[in-house]
């Protein structure tokens, strides 16, 4: 059974539809993005599958005992985060909380994840660091590093790279990855850059206040509405 | 010259010292030492949370709600913190239900509240009492106020306020840094806001006499203010407002002793400067 089954799957925000028609699964260990213009329903529909927001119409089932505590997710930074006293290893350590139960202190085990993480992601070396005296692309890595404490099988990534240069958003893309490749995790992606999501990812999802286009990467680069939105490489 | 410098800061200390003894032994300042300090630890501990989430008006608009629950329960007289603090902890709830999902946003709601209340807490008093030194108490807090009850309890709520706060820390530091990455991950954060508005509500309460309904969330400000300016992770930001806002309760209370200055007024005066001093302490670390 699939990771993620969605169903004719329908969203509205106060009795608009904003989201419509939904069909589609995501198998463990694919790379899963979706893009789409502004106002297509991307962040609508990662709200779905965290389980922020119900569908209004149709199902989002979750298979193979699939639990949010088994989901890590990489939100889009609000203003309150950018100057919060709190050192990396605090952040990163906070998502192991979906694993605390009901005691209420962190355990040996949830502290070396936590180290392991930075250790992974290359950046054990800020761990006593405070979180708001960090640049952004380093602030990413570290909420990415809290992401994959909490997320064991599926990681949820909503617009990763903005805001970030050339060179930060090349070295996320690698390391996102890596946790793909290497780690097996299944990843589900929204992102504004389709040139890095052609790239990287096995799927695409391409998505027009309903679902436009579902399938491989290949199908869509040779599709018509792939070409178009990757622009316009099929006029000559 | 250092040694003369030596002796008369020894001997400005022997008369704190001394002068400290002396408080020490009227009961009732006692008493308000005690609740004070308890008070002074929960309102700077939830106040770190508090003003990170963007809530530092929730304690004026809960501490106007105390004024008239305070109000009511006077005038029918009941048992003053037995009343105020339900009515407080209902008013937390729906203070933060309105924040999340409705037209009326989290300050507006909250001033609302503010005004509301305090309009329903005088008309309370004039149409009963009448307006008198009481309602000066009310509003700026005194600490004869206390009954041996009241202090039995506040003692009780403190310490139960503390222990909560310290076994929900790690839950707390989730839902203040990131509410939708906690939920998303199967984190209850609606519950662990609840908490943090309920014991924030109970805190209120207790601190209002003290401070007065119009000065209590300096109590829940500054503290986490000050220690924000230095400190770099968030255990030590509330450690370190833990220990400023105690040691400007004792300050405070001190010197409104020594002068026969209202107390709140006097504590708030300590926050000013300690807070100051910490943006001094900033801009030094800057350069």
């Amino acid at each position: 059974m699939s990771l993620i089954n969605c169903k004719n799957v329908s969203f509205t925000y106060e009795g608009n539809i904003v989201l419509s028609d939904l069909n589609f699964g995501v198998e463990k260990g694919e790379y899963l993005c979706v893009v789409g213009e502004n106002g297509a329903g991307k962040s609508t529909l990662i709200k779905g599958i965290l389980r922020l927001k119900s569908p209004s119409e149709g199902s989002i089932l979750a298979g193979d005992g699939l639990k949010s505590n088994r989901i890590g997710y990489l939100p889009q930074q609000t203003m309150a985060q950018r100057d919060f006293p709190a050192s990396v290893y605090e952040v990163v350590l906070s998502g192991r909380l979906n694993n605390m139960g009901v005691l209420p202190f962190y355990k040996k085990i949830d502290k070396e994840d936590a180290v392991r993480q930075l250790t992974f992601l290359g950046i054990e070396d800020l761990k006593n660091r405070c979180y708001r005296e960090l640049s952004g692309g380093q602030q990413q890595r570290v909420l990415l590093a809290r992401a994959l404490c909490a997320g064991k099988e599926l990681l949820v990534l909503d617009e990763p790279v903005t805001g970030l240069d050339p060179v930060m958003t090349a070295e996320l893309y690698r390391l996102i990855e890596k946790i793909n490749k290497v780690e097996g995790k299944t990843i589900i992606m929204v992102s504004h850059d389709i040139q890095g999501a052609i790239m990287y990812a096995s799927h695409i999802l391409h998505l027009g206040k309903t679902q436009l286009f579902f399938g491989n990467k290949e199908d869509y680069v040779h599709s018509e509405i792939g070409m178009r939105f990757m622009g316009g490489g099929d006029v000559v | 010259m250092l040694f003369n410098i030596f002796q008369q800061l020894f001997h400005t200390f022997q008369q704190m010292i001394h002068t400290f003894r002396q408080m020490l032994s009227y009961p009732f300042l006692v008493n308000a030492l005690v609740v004070g300090i308890l008070v002074s630890l929960c309102a700077a501990l939830l106040g770190v949370s508090l003003v990170l989430k963007r809530y530092s008006m929730i304690g004026d608009g809960l501490s106007r709600v105390g004024f008239a629950s305070l109000a009511i329960a006077y005038a029918m007289n009941a048992a003053p913190l037995l009343v105020s603090i339900p009515v407080c902890v209902i008013a937390a709830f729906l203070l933060l239900r309105l924040n999340e999902n409705s037209k009326l946003k989290g300050d507006a709601a909250t001033g609302l509240l503010c005004s509301g209340a305090l309009a329903v807490g005088v008309m309370t008093i004039s149409l009963t009492t009448g307006m008198n030194t009481d309602v000066c108490n009310y509003m700026f807090g005194s600490i004869l106020s206390m009954s041996k009850s009241d202090v039995r309890l506040s003692i009780v709520l403190s310490i139960v306020v503390l222990i909560l706060y310290v076994i929900l820390y790690n839950k707390i530091f989730a839902v203040t840094f990131d509410e939708t990455f906690a939920k998303a991950t199967g984190t209850r954060s609606n519950l662990y806001n609840m908490l943090i508005a309920l014991l924030t509500a109970v805190t209120v309460v207790l601190g209002m006499r003290m401070m007065g309904t119009l000065l209590i969330s300096s109590l829940i400000i500054f503290p986490a203010l000050s220690s924000m300016r230095i400190c770099k992770h968030f255990s030590s930001v509330v450690i370190c407002s833990a220990m400023l806002s105690v040691v400007c309760f004792v300050a405070g209370i001190y010197f409104s002793y020594m002068h026969s200055t209202p107390t709140g007024a006097s504590i708030v005066i300590a926050d000013i400067i300690v807070f100051l001093l910490f943006v001094f302490v900033e801009k030094i670390k800057e350069r």
